[in-house]
């Protein structure tokens, strides 16, 4: 039987919600899923992906992999690797995923895909869906020549089943053997927001310059606070510093994929559409019918979004209750 | 000392993309190509620190791996913005990340005294994010993608790496290094007139990826099966007065769409 080896990510040992999918999906291929998790409360997290579906879980609970350092996850992870030899090998495409796996790929000789968004495992084979041209078009990326298949998920692509407590897992510790490091991590500074990053969001909130002024965001932030929604923004407001960069969506900015995305006071420039045209659910709130973003979304609302969003805060209050 | 951009051509973000028949790629037709808009940012890092440490006498090198007519444009825009000399490594279209960056490895390491490397974090046409960690690990250096800020010492590289939530990682490498970098770590310069005219003087070099003996086991993943995003079902517009709307939107939103 082949192996499907699934990496996860975690909060305080708490799994993030697309390593989840990548179990469930990993489980639903039938071959053997092993789960690798490493950070102070990998053994929580290795708890949980026994739960979603993990047979065998791999830990290295040293501290030192708390922070993402590029250099002692590829030593972690290849040592794992080598030693478990599996065919196919899921991540969630997170900053983290992305920046390890292309070199652990070069490491190991192998080919890696990113950003995928549909994914099909048939025996030790599998074929990715993903975007290319900033979402313009999809490809099926094939491998070849490649001894582990390494496939970079989007979150929220995939259906993930409740948590079966009454599975267990078998859980294989490893020491870290700490490399002669080139790399040093001096320190994280936090972002302004708490809430979860536009790229694992379910529900986006984005605004852009018909928003009329930087303080005007706070409509969206407490429409967003009713929905559990995170807030981005186009880049026009970015330039003019009205938000931070890391709230940008589109080409140069961050692409998602949420289940609901809401625009206001966007005009739908393509290079906006480019990150966010994948959302499953699309509402524009602009006062000109004219705006393209309307030719991308589901629903849309011609009107004052000065009028509109308050009216639509209140109303999401009163359903939300029930 | 050397710094070398790797910049991938591609095309502009306003094209139109048509699929060939038999959907391996598209069809370039009457394409505008660009440099990569995050290789812009590269360029832009590297003639900048060129210039603010002129008595390190530094030179910037500009590569693409690429049908050496049509890429040979991007390096000559590079070189009208500033950089020293060009390398074009000629190599058919549809050679993948990990090929391309067993190329640029190969060449950067014939060259001595490479002191930095800058790329872009991710190329907008195969959206892979891959050449630059790729590299790292071909020449056996350190890389760091995302990066919005940079500073150069003896000692070595800082640079600050953006991450989920609008985090950021600040981190130091040994040199020499990689720096892929995201939108935010300056302003490129445009290519002006005279950088124009200079640029035609500029050094070219060619080099052809079949003399670099990467082995066609090298190609790791081939895309097949291209296709346009599918269509939405038109718009619903909501109408009536705001209230009316609204209404309409969340009772749509919960019973229709079921996202709530
Ligand atoms: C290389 C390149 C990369 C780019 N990358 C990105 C990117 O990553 N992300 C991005 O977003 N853009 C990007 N852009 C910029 C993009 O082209 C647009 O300029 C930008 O998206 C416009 O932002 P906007 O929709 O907020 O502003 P505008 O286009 O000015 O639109 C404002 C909208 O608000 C509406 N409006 C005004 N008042 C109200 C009101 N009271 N109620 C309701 N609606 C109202 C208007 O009708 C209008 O449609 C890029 C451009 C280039 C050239
Ligand atoms: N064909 C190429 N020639 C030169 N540099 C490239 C090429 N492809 C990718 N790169 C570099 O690698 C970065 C990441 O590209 P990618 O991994 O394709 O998303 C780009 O921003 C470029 O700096």
């Amino acid at each position: 039987m082949s192996k499907v080896f699934v990496f996860a990510e975690h909060k305080n040992g708490t799994l993030k919600r697309g390593a989840m999918e990548l179990l469930q999906a990993a489980q639903k291929s039938g071959n053997t899923v092993i789960g690798m998790v490493v950070g102070t409360g990998a053994e929580k997290a290795a708890t949980e992906m026994g739960y979603h579906g993990a047979q065998e879980v791999h830990v290295i609970k040293d501290s030192n992999l708390d922070a993402y350092n590029p250099e002692l996850y590829l030593s972690a992870l290849s040592s794992v690797l080598e030693k478990t030899q599996p065919q196919i090998l899921l991540a969630s495409a997170t900053s983290t995923a992305k920046d390890l796996f292309p070199r652990i790929a070069a490491h190991l000789k192998t080919g890696v895909v990113s950003d995928c968004v549909e994914l099909s495992i048939s025996g030790d084979s599998i074929t990715a869906k993903k975007p290319m041209y900033s979402g313009k078009a999809f490809a099926i990326a094939n491998f070849e020549n490649s001894p582990l298949k390494i496939v970079l998920m989007r979150a929220n692509q995939l259906p993930v089943a409740a948590a079966d407590t009454s599975k267990t897992m078998v859980l294989v510790e490893h020491a870290l053997t700490k490399p002669d490091l080139k790399t040093v991590i001096k320190e994280i500074v936090k972002g302004a927001s708490e809430k979860l990053d536009l790229t694992e969001a379910n529900i986006i909130i984005s605004g852009g310059r018909g928003l009329k002024e930087a303080g005007n965001f706070k409509l969206l932030n407490e429409l967003a606070d009713v929905l559990g929604a995170t807030v981005g923004a186009s880049r026009a407001v970015v330039d003019a510093g009205w938000v931070s960069h890391g709230m940008q969506v589109g080409q140069t900015g961050k692409t998602v994929a949420p289940t609901l995305y809401i625009a206001v006071g966007v005009s739908g420039a393509i290079q906006h559409l480019a990150g966010m045209s994948g959302s499953k659910v699309i509402v524009a709130i602009n006062n000109d019918p004219g705006a393209p973003i309307f030719q991308k979304a589901t629903y849309g609302i011609v009107g004052d979004l000065f009028d509109v969003i308050p009216k639509l805060t209140e109303e999401f209050k009163k359903v939300l209750k029930h | 000392m050397k710094i070398f951009v790797c910049i991938k051509q591609v095309p502009d973000t306003e094209t139109k993309i048509k699929i060939n028949p038999d959907a391996t790629s598209i069809d370039t037709t009457g394409i505008k190509w660009v440099i990569n808009p995050y290789d812009e940012y590269a360029v832009e890092e590297a003639i900048k620190y060129r210039e603010a440490n002129a008595s390190a006498g530094a030179q910037v090198f500009v590569l693409s791996v690429g049908p050496s007519k049509r890429v040979s444009e991007a390096l000559r825009t590079a070189l009208a913005m500033g950089a020293d000399e060009g390398i074009v490594i000629n190599a058919p279209e549809d050679i993948d990340c990990y090929s391309t960056a067993r190329a640029l490895a190969e060449v950067i390491k014939s060259e001595k005294d490479t002191g930095l490397i800058f790329t872009g974090k991710l190329a907008i046409d195969d959206n892979a994010s891959s050449v630059s960690q790729m590299l790292g690990e071909f020449l056996g250096i350190p890389h760091a993608t995302v990066v919005s800020k940079f500073a150069w010492s003896p000692e070595g590289v800082s640079v600050e790496r953006d991450i989920e939530g609008g985090a950021k990682e600040i981190i130091n490498m040994t040199a020499p290094a990689i720096i892929g970098a995201n939108k935010g770590l300056n302003t490129p310069r445009y290519a002006s007139l005279p950088g124009i005219m200079k640029a035609k003087k500029k050094v070219l070099k060619e080099i052809e990826f079949a003399s670099l003996n990467i082995p066609a086991t090298d190609i790791k993943v081939k895309y097949s099966q291209l296709s346009l995003p599918a269509e939405k079902p038109s718009v619903k517009m909501l109408m009536g007065d705001s209230a009316h709307q609204v209404a309409e939107l969340v009772q749509l939103l919960r019973d229709e769409a079921k996202v709530l």
